[in-house]
């Protein structure tokens, strides 16, 4: 069960990487990209590492989601 | 052509990768690698040696205390770039001046 | 950003997270975190802060000269602590050798110096978050 939760995780990372890279809009490639640091923390989770899966949620999640938040909104928003 | 021949490449390397990610041992066994006697003591002496439960801090904050240290120097010297070249400073057009 | 309903949801909620990322700080040595994570929750509390309030309001709360005091502050902490070593004789960042207070294990008070680096790290990876995030959103957008 846990395998097989692991391996959805994992496609779901891919996923969401190719999906970063293919978006136009960079607000929405922002948006997956917290998405994707999300994941990653549950990844860490289950690689029994809590203490990285709580600083990824923190920095990955909350930090490089909001700077790159204020970058597009002091740029431009689609590429 | 060119491009095809690249992404054919890049394909054979996923594969490989992956083959090489399945060989790699479970997470946590003892049998990895990785897990010599450098983590055997840490792990048997570090609440004695330390006195804290999370083994994690006592390896940043007393074992490597000065990685922890340079660490917090690289975030100071990059904040000190960012504040030097954003941050609008009477004094910085005094000095332009002269 | 006008929305009462963002503006109160972030004045019930910044209080919570800043207290998480505090817990996190403290607990650092005795549960998983530590400075690194619980100073980015403060900063992150802070730059919610400035997102929906205005740089003008989060300047009154966490000022320009605050921002340089914790900044050079926390490293200066971090120093003076690791220089406790060599006053009492040993290497530089000893722990429990230079008489720090071993404790209880599973206490809050205990782990000798970990618990006070890790404030110095909390303190300064808050005051580089947010410095970080007010020096990007404040420059002139000519």
């Amino acid at each position: 069960m846990i395998e097989f939760f692991n391996v959805l995780l994992v496609i779901f990372l891919i996923l969401s990487a190719l999906a970063v890279e293919r978006t136009k809009d960079l607000l929405s490639a922002v948006i997956i990209f917290g998405a994707y640091s999300f994941m990653m923390a549950v990844v860490w989770l289950l690689l029994r590492s809590p203490d990285v899966a709580l600083t990824e949620a923190a920095i990955g999640a909350g930090v490089t989601t909001l700077l790159f938040v204020g970058l597009v909104s002091r740029t431009r928003r689609w590429e | 052509m060119m491009k095809r021949l690249i992404s054919v490449l890049f394909f054979a390397l996923f594969l490989a990768l992956s083959y090489a990610v399945l060989q790699m041992p479970p997470a946590g066994t003892p049998d990895a690698p990785s897990y010599n006697h450098t983590t055997e003591h840490y792990l048997a002496n570090a609440l004695e040696e330390t006195g804290a439960t999370n083994v994690v801090a006592a390896i940043l904050t007393d074992y490597r205390a000065w990685d922890t240290l340079g660490e917090t120097i690289v975030l100071f010297t990059a904040i000190v770039a960012v504040i030097s070249v954003l941050r609008k400073r009477p004094t910085a057009e005094v000095i332009r001046d002269e | 950003m006008n929305d009462i309903i963002v503006k109160t949801v972030t004045r019930i909620m910044v209080p919570f997270i800043q207290m998480y990322g505090i817990f996190v700080i403290l607990n650092g040595h005795i549960s998983p975190g530590g400075g690194f994570a619980g100073g980015a929750l403060i900063g992150v509390s802070l730059i919610l802060y400035t997102l929906v309030f205005g740089v003008g309001a989060a300047e009154k709360k966490f000022s320009h000269r605050l921002g340089d005091l914790s900044e050079s502050g926390g490293i200066l902490i971090y120093l003076v602590i690791g220089s406790v070593g060599i006053v009492s004789g040993g290497y530089f960042l000893t722990n429990l050798d230079a008489g720090f207070l071993k404790g209880e294990a599973g206490a809050l008070l205990s782990g000798g110096m970990i618990p006070l680096l890790m404030v110095a790290i909390g303190i300064k990876v808050t005051s580089t978050i947010i410095t970080l995030f007010h020096a990007m959103i404040e420059e002139d957008p000519s």
